[in-house]
């Protein structure tokens, strides 16, 4: 959620072309995009702690926790591939569209907001859930900030009883009913809110 | 030149020396026009001849090179810190409609009274319901674009601009996108719109139209002004080789 939001916020930098910050953004989404999850969240959960602690000026590190390290993290990555998903969605926007709103005299406030995102969001509203499937998928990788998932709560009780085979089926099966349960959610809600008489 | 457009009326927009170019492209080089406030004009003229560009300029939708527009007492400039004062009391209607896919008829007239002119809901309601009456199309309101013929959406769309209550209307060929067979529902609106006393400037090809409401024809050509007069003189006897061709060509 988080991620999706800063991620909009990220490709509305990109697309109005901001000086300076415009190609920061661009800068920042291509670093998270090339390095691995799992890297992003072990420099977060020793780094940002050094970091922290040297602004504050103590020169201690300030722990931050695993479940924060792992919220910020999720956040900022997720937000550089949904940055991407909403950069495209826009530039598909016919530009007859940002016309007949500047001919209505509408602020560019209103034009993003009542207008041209949520033509966006509708375009882009699958690539977005097939990201956050992804995500729910990747929150197994907290392991290494030895927090516990649903993956990791298995691993667990598997080596308790010793039913590694029984455990590791059942929990693939859990991750298949959450993952395809969300997917009919949207089909769904597709369904739902689909413009009528709209071709695409 | 100027006979038509100087008259006792005051002018709402006043274009002087206008100069548009697109990288080493000129689209308009030195048009002077006069609008009168109720006067009715038909720009025309080959493809590229820069007349789109020129009412896309009178609401800086585009932005010119050199010269002065001044719409409504308010000169357009890049330095202007409020294009949208102006942009409130110009409607445009365009050849591809451009309504807007997500909202249903009724809301794609109410979104700018609401939020520009700060209507409630309830008298942006009122106010679109009573245009799509006009323009005969009413009973659709709670369709979404989509499901409209296009001579429907046009209305639409003409609906839409007024809602504002623009003081003049820019209409870039409003009929270029349609079948044949629904030209004559939106001209019929727009000839409605011309007997309320509207003033317009319509790009067109449409040439009963002009002839109908027209005060004045304005014939472009490689980016200029090459000719205008009112409608009879023109269609008789154009003064210029590059009119008779033109309007050889359009009329068979």
């Amino acid at each position: 959620m988080v991620g999706l939001v800063l991620g909009t916020c990220l490709a509305l930098v990109q697309h109005f072309e901001v000086p300076v910050l415009g190609k920061l953004v661009r800068g920042y989404v291509a670093l998270m995009r090339s390095i691995p999850l799992i890297l992003v969240l072990f420099w977060f959960f020793f780094l940002v702690p050094i970091v922290l602690g040297h602004l504050g000026g103590s020169g201690r590190p300030v722990p931050i926790g695993a479940t924060w390290t792992a919220f910020i993290t999720f956040g900022l990555f997720e937000a550089a591939y949904y940055s991407e998903i909403i950069r495209v969605g826009l530039r598909a926007v016919n530009r007859g569209q940002f016309e007949a709103c500047q001919a209505l005299a509408l602020s560019t406030f209103d034009t993003y907001r009542a207008v041209i995102l949520p033509q966006v969001l509708r375009v882009a509203s699958p690539i977005i859930l097939s990201q956050t499937i992804i995500l729910f998928q990747d929150t197994s990788l907290v392991y290494v900030l030895s927090l516990t998932d649903l993956l990791g709560a298995a691993s667990k009780l598997a080596q308790l009883n010793g039913r590694l085979v029984e455990m590791y089926l059942v929990i693939a099966v859990v991750y298949l009913a959450i993952s395809s349960a969300a997917s009919q959610c949207v089909a769904s809600l597709r369904k739902r809110y689909a413009i009528a008489g709209l071709r695409r | 030149m100027l006979e038509f457009a100087e008259g006792n009326r005051a002018s709402i927009v006043t274009v002087e020396n206008l100069v548009k170019r697109f990288g080493h492209f000129t689209a308009l080089n030195d048009v002077n026009l006069t609008v009168a406030v109720g006067e009715k004009i038909v720009l025309c003229g080959p493809s590229g001849s820069g007349k789109s560009t020129l009412i896309r300029c009178i609401n800086h939708i585009e932005k010119h090179d050199a010269g002065r527009i001044v719409v409504d007492g308010i000169e357009l400039s890049d330095r202007m810190t409020d294009v949208n004062g102006v942009r409130r009391e110009v409607g445009m209607v365009f050849q591809s409609f451009n309504l807007f896919p997500h909202l249903s008829v009724v809301e794609n007239c109410m979104l700018a009274p609401m939020k520009v002119r700060g209507l409630s809901r309830t008298d942006a309601h009122e106010r679109a319901i009573g245009l799509l009456r006009k323009v005969r199309i009413h009973d659709q309101a709670n369709k979404y674009p989509g499901q409209l013929s296009g001579g429907q959406q046009q209305r639409v769309a003409i609906a839409r601009a007024l809602c504002m209550q623009p003081k003049i209307m820019l209409f870039d060929e409003p009929t270029s996108a349609l079948d044949p067979e629904m030209v004559k529902e939106v001209l019929d609106t727009m000839v409605e719109l011309a007997k309320d006393g509207m003033t317009m400037v319509c790009v067109t090809h449409e040439m009963g139209f002009a002839r109908e409401i027209a005060d004045r024809v304005v014939f472009m050509d490689r980016g200029s002004i090459v000719e205008e007069a009112d409608p009879e003189t023109f269609f008789r006897a154009p003064r210029t080789e590059r009119a008779r061709d033109f309007l050889g060509q359009i009329i068979h």
